[in-house]
């Protein structure tokens, strides 16, 4: 085992491992927030679980940031690599001839993730935990004691028009990252079988799908209010 | 037909290179893209010129040596052949072709369009063999049972020619796709399974030494590869990687 994180195809292993990782935790995600969208109570209670539960707030939580920036600090390690074993480019070069725009350009589809990652923790995780761990409010009630608070937080967030902008480019940006990146995981753990064609058509609709969705929701809470 | 080239002329390995333009007159279609090099550098020669270096053998598309990226592509535009194979009627009158050497850190210029991809060897001799005693008692092949799916899948990975044109188009100039078939050759017989354990990591090892870069699965060498190598390779590679990690 020694060593394997130092190997090429070890690499490429530990980035599928953790994009499986944060893949189911996008579609937790993408449930949760849907619920918002059908009945904002069960949102609440919901929400309420996630950011109190110790097993969530101690333990995946944690998980889930280790996985983040293991994705992004590994593709882009793998990245300068790959740029150094081609140090003169083409004078020409057809890619489109034989590969898809999506999967010669995760790494600009990653970074734009980063960017807009960066400013989600910015809207909503910096506050939820500076309301819960800093200020020491767990109990996930409005200021004026009437209810939760989740609900309420999340559509006042979508009011301005150029966040919900920057939200659905950023959904765009994850979808072509998908769209590669969910094929490309299997492949990479070695999964190339009998099932790889239904996988294909799985694949194709999450990537498209879940994206899809956290647009819609977005949407829905702009022009809803 | 009527064409203009524009060729990656380089001295010698320490030259640094450029494109250099060759109009060539009177081309037929039926010419392959090699004979129409052979034109070009004719006419080079009686012009006391140095002729264009490029790598070729058996030009009838088995022995791997030819390479060239041509018009942003290894091998040309068509598919499932080799730059042999590739012939001129696969442009038009008035083309402008753009020919370079393959292109990898790992597959250093020597002269012109000509590459050193001697790396590929030292990946073969780091493992890609089974030590079978050949001292006169020799076990015909035949007398182990082999299934037909696996001996097919051994076979089509056994038609990989070494010729580098995965590295060459893959964006990251990864030598995957060689490393699987060569490995997969291996996995899926028998006569393979004594050294599959160290086969699959001196390998891999010595491709990770050599300097190809890694492979993100766009696809583009199961494309241009003139065998139609499959990626399915690559993912057993994959395994019989993982397995043997874990074996230790």
């Amino acid at each position: 085992m020694s060593g394997i994180l130092n190997s090429s195809i070890g690499r490429k292993v530990a980035m599928a491992l953790s994009a499986f990782f944060l893949m189911i935790f996008l579609l937790q995600h993408f449930i949760i927030n849907f619920l918002s969208v059908i009945n904002p109570d069960t949102f609440n209670e919901v929400s309420h679980f996630m950011g109190t539960n110790p097993l969530i707030q101690y333990v995946m939580q944690p998980i889930l940031i280790f996985g983040v920036i293991f994705h992004f600090v590994m593709g882009f390690a793998l990245e300068i690599k790959n740029r150094r074993a081609r140090q003169i480019s083409y004078a020409r070069n057809n890619g489109a001839a034989n590969s898809t725009w999506m999967s010669r350009n995760m790494i600009y589809s990653g970074l734009f993730i980063l960017i807009f990652l960066i400013i989600h923790f910015i809207d909503f995780w910096i506050p939820e935990i500076n309301t819960k761990y800093i200020q020491g409010d767990m109990s996930g009630l409005l200021a004026d004691g009437e209810g939760f608070r989740y609900y309420e937080e999340l559509v006042h967030k979508f009011e301005p028009i150029w966040r919900v902008a920057l939200y659905c480019l950023g959904f765009v940006f994850l979808a072509l990252h998908l769209l590669h990146g969910f094929m490309s995981a299997f492949q990479s753990v070695g999964a190339n079988n009998k099932y790889t064609n239904a996988l294909k058509g799985f694949g194709k609709a999450y990537s498209i799908l879940v994206p899809l969705g956290f647009i819609v929701i977005a949407l829905f809470h702009h022009f809803n209010h | 037909m009527n064409l203009t080239l524009k060729i990656w002329r380089q001295k010698n390995a320490n030259d640094k290179g450029k494109m250099v333009d060759y109009p060539v007159t009177d081309v037929s279609p039926d010419m392959s893209f090699l004979e129409m090099l052979d034109v070009l550098n004719e006419s080079l020669v009686q012009k006391n010129e140095e002729p264009v270096a490029f790598d070729h053998d058996c030009r009838e598309g088995i022995c791997g040596m030819c390479s060239l990226y041509i018009n942003g592509e290894a091998h040309g535009p068509d598919r499932g052949i080799t730059t042999c194979q590739l012939h001129m009627r696969m442009f038009k009158d008035g083309d402008t072709i753009t020919i370079e050497p393959f292109r990898a850190t790992a597959f250093p210029v020597i002269k012109d369009l000509v590459v050193d991809r001697s790396a590929f060897d030292r990946i073969q001799h780091a493992g890609g063999f089974i030590s079978v005693n050949t001292s006169g008692n020799t076990i015909d092949a035949n007398a182990i049972p082999i299934n037909k799916h696996d001996a097919d899948e051994s076979f089509e990975a056994a038609m990989c020619i070494g010729c580098g044109a995965c590295v060459a188009s893959c964006k990251n100039s990864s030598a995957m796709l060689f490393v699987g078939a060569k490995v997969s050759q291996f996995a899926l017989l028998p006569q393979g399974q004594v050294e599959a354990t160290d086969r699959v990591l001196n390998m891999v090892k010595q491709m990770d030494e050599e300097g190809f870069g890694n492979c993100t699965n766009t696809g583009a060498c199961e494309v241009e590869c003139p065998k139609g190598i499959s990626l399915e390779n690559i993912a057993r590679m994959n395994r019989e990687y993982l397995k043997a990690s874990l074996k230790g």
